[in-house]
């Protein structure tokens, strides 16, 4: 029988089916961070009970940490409680922390690919939403909650209904100044925050399969905002480049063996999928929010969308938004002044996407009215940046240069966005004080922020190449 | 292991809003804790309170307004998108919630709620509509057994979904890590098959 992708993985994670009920699905992989994981280990200890795989998981701290000073104490107390909680709870149950300090931290899902512990063919969970960023390799990925951290920390599975399957297409060549992040704020724009509610989303098309694998887990990242379980690409010959050689990746003849596997992960010809939807590549432009969730966003050189242009029920919606964010009804975004902008998240964080930003403002200089943070995704792109020049161009553009976290993506460190600020963000959500409380978030490619760092205002990054 | 319940019957909390998401339910600064207790006070924390300022309630927000209370919460549809984290689930159960009604959950928030012994319950979009009609001194029954949720007053009634698996979960109080606990043999004979 035809499958997809999802099914051929699925399948052969089930380790049961339960009579009108969910599956028990044994996850391979699990990522732990210090914020959604102090209660499992609680309710562990409560029961007696040990880690039952180990080896199975792997800790970062990354949500709460500084992005300045990381080598001195966390001078905040909860949060450092977190981390000591963390530090402890691996020691007591032997899991491996890449913790502050460690060459390897950094955002969970920024280093489980680039240690070659993200695989094709994997079932991956964390406690976190945007785990759906490890699909781009085709796994199956996605983020589970508290309760169910301490389920997988206790018996490495899940309970889990089966979702629906959609499948986006992509077809065509992207325009100069386009990138991926772009095609998934298209997406989004086209389908709305919920439109992929209760099923997997398979990506796919001739413009997903020329990106990069760090441009694929920008579309997958941001995935869960279209409401989807998870995202998923099909592995290819760009998936294995990407993965050979790394830390953890297969060796020898265990590469071989993997490698004939994973060839067998796509989509065949006949499967069939619950929805779909293709969309032309030529059509994207550079995109940009301007509400409070990141379904509302617009090409650069649209206008915010009126009261009238909208459906009955999302009137009020967009005259909360519009009112929070200080906007227009109908007004053009582009032209917009910014107060600040972050380059960083789990969705732009990586080392292309500091290459881009830098390629682009190499002997510019951010406006003055902006501060620009930059803040890598971990310990090994800092490093990268760092043996590349990378952190020379900022520096001379009066771009600040962080240390690895979360950051201002949701502001639980100090990194805040203070009240009624506009800050141009690559991060993945725009909620109503997701950066800090009252601040205003819209959000926007690597290069188009980079764009709005130099002009001091939303600008189209097209008008300023070459 | 958590209490269960088969019926509700009472007064409801409307939260007239869409997109509803888990930033709003907890915002990201009140999850430093390593404990699950104590969450209801922040829930809605921005919504509920000028400035962060309890001394300050924003008056139209309906946690804010006496006359609407109750163990129900009635929301706009794709309740609890965005993060993951478990502690919108949390504080919506300390505050005292034990169902929250919408036309559309979000995936991850609905296996929190319904692992911490909060029931949601999905709706059409018109019978959401027609609850957000009623005026505050309206009643709603839950009946879990029959899966039915029902206006009082005038007797309308849907039918929700929920697997039948969960549904002796939510009545009894059972937690799912219960029962992979007790599938352990199963899960070393699945990791044999495929080692």
């Amino acid at each position: 029988m035809a499958k997809t992708l999802f099914d051929k993985i699925w399948d052969t994670h089930v380790v049961k089916n339960i009579e009108g009920g969910p599956s028990v699905l044994y996850i391979d992989k699990h990522f732990i961070h210090e914020v959604t994981s102090p209660q499992a280990f609680t309710g562990l200890n409560k029961r007696g009970i040990k880690v039952f795989r180990p080896k199975q998981t792997i800790a970062t701290a990354d949500h709460n940490v500084p992005t300045l000073n990381q080598h001195l104490p966390i001078k905040e107390e909860l949060s450092r409680l977190q981390v000591d909680a963390l530090i402890k709870n691996c020691a007591e149950h032997g899991v491996e922390l890449y913790g502050l300090g460690h060459p390897f931290q950094g955002i969970v899902h920024v280093i489980g690919p680039e240690l070659g512990i993200t695989q094709p063919g994997n079932t991956i969970v964390c406690g976190d939403s945007h785990t759906s960023t490890h699909g781009a390799f085709g796994a199956i990925a996605f983020g589970i909650g508290t309760s169910e951290v301490e389920m997988v920390l206790a018996t490495q599975c899940l309970m889990q209904t089966k979702p629906k399957l959609m499948r986006i297409n992509i077809e065509g060549k992207l325009n100069e100044g386009v990138v991926s992040k772009d095609i998934v704020l298209y997406i989004l724009s086209k389908i709305t925050a919920s439109g992929a509610t209760g099923h997997a989303v398979e990506f796919a098309g001739s413009a997903i399969t020329s990106l990069s694998m760090e441009a694929r887990m920008t579309i997958c990242n941001m995935s869960i905002e279209m409401g989807a379980r998870c995202g998923m690409i099909a592995p290819d010959e760009t998936t294995f480049n990407y993965m050979k050689g790394r830390k953890f990746a297969p060796q020898g003849e265990e590469w071989d063996k993997k490698l004939v596997y994973w060839k067998t992960l796509f989509t065949d010809n006949d499967a069939g999928f619950d929805s779909e939807i293709t969309l032309n590549a030529e059509d994207i432009t550079p995109m940009i929010t301007y509400g409070t969730n990141p379904g509302m966003g617009i090409g650069v050189n649209e206008n915010i969308p009126t009261l009238a242009e909208v459906n009955e029920n999302d009137k009020s919606g967009l005259e909360k938004s519009l009112a929070y964010m200080g906007l227009q009804q109908g007004h053009p975004i582009k032209g917009q002044k910014i107060d600040y902008v972050f380059i960083g998240s789990c969705t732009n964080s990586r080392i292309e996407d500091l290459r881009m930003v830098a390629s682009f403002v190499k002997g510019k200089h951010k406006a003055d009215n902006v501060e620009v943070w930059i803040v890598p995704g971990s310990k090994q792109v800092e490093k990268q940046a760092i043996e590349e020049g990378i952190d020379k161009v900022f520096e001379a553009a009066g771009f600040q240069l962080r240390q690895p976290g979360c950051s201002a993506c949701l502001g639980m460190n100090e990194d805040k966005i203070p009240a009624g600020k506009y800050c141009i963000s690559t991060s993945n959500r725009n909620f109503e004080g997701r950066q800090g409380a009252g601040a205003r978030t819209l959000l926007a490619s690597p290069l188009s922020a980079a764009a709005a760092a130099v002009t001091g205002f939303v600008a189209d990054v097209r008008e300023m190449l070459n | 292991m958590k209490k269960g319940f088969k019926n509700i019957t009472g007064t409801f909390v409307p939260l007239s809003i869409e997109n509803v998401d888990t930033d709003q339910i907890i915002p990201a600064r009140f999850l430093k804790a390593t404990t699950k207790d104590g969450f209801g006070k922040n829930l809605f924390r921005d919504w509920r309170y000028e400035n962060d300022d309890e001394a300050k309630p924003k008056v139209d927000f309906p946690l804010n307004q006496p006359q609407y209370k109750g163990q129900i919460l009635v929301a706009g549809k794709n309740f609890g998108c965005g993060s993951s984290r478990e502690h919108a689930a949390w504080s919506i159960v300390d505050y005292g919630f034990k169902v929250v009604v919408s036309s559309f959950f979000a995936d991850i928030f609905k296996n929190n709620a319904l692992n911490n012994g909060l029931l949601p319950i999905t709706v059409s979009e018109d019978f959401v509509q027609k609850i957000f009609q009623l005026d505050n001194a309206a009643t709603l029954s839950v009946d879990l057994e029959a899966q039915t949720i029902t206006i009082d007053a005038t007797g309308e009634k849907e039918s929700f979904e929920i697997n039948a698996y969960k549904k002796t979960c939510m009545i009894n109080g059972y937690d799912d890590i219960d029962y992979l606990l007790n599938s352990k043999t199963e899960i070393e004979k699945y990791e044999e098959s495929i080692a």
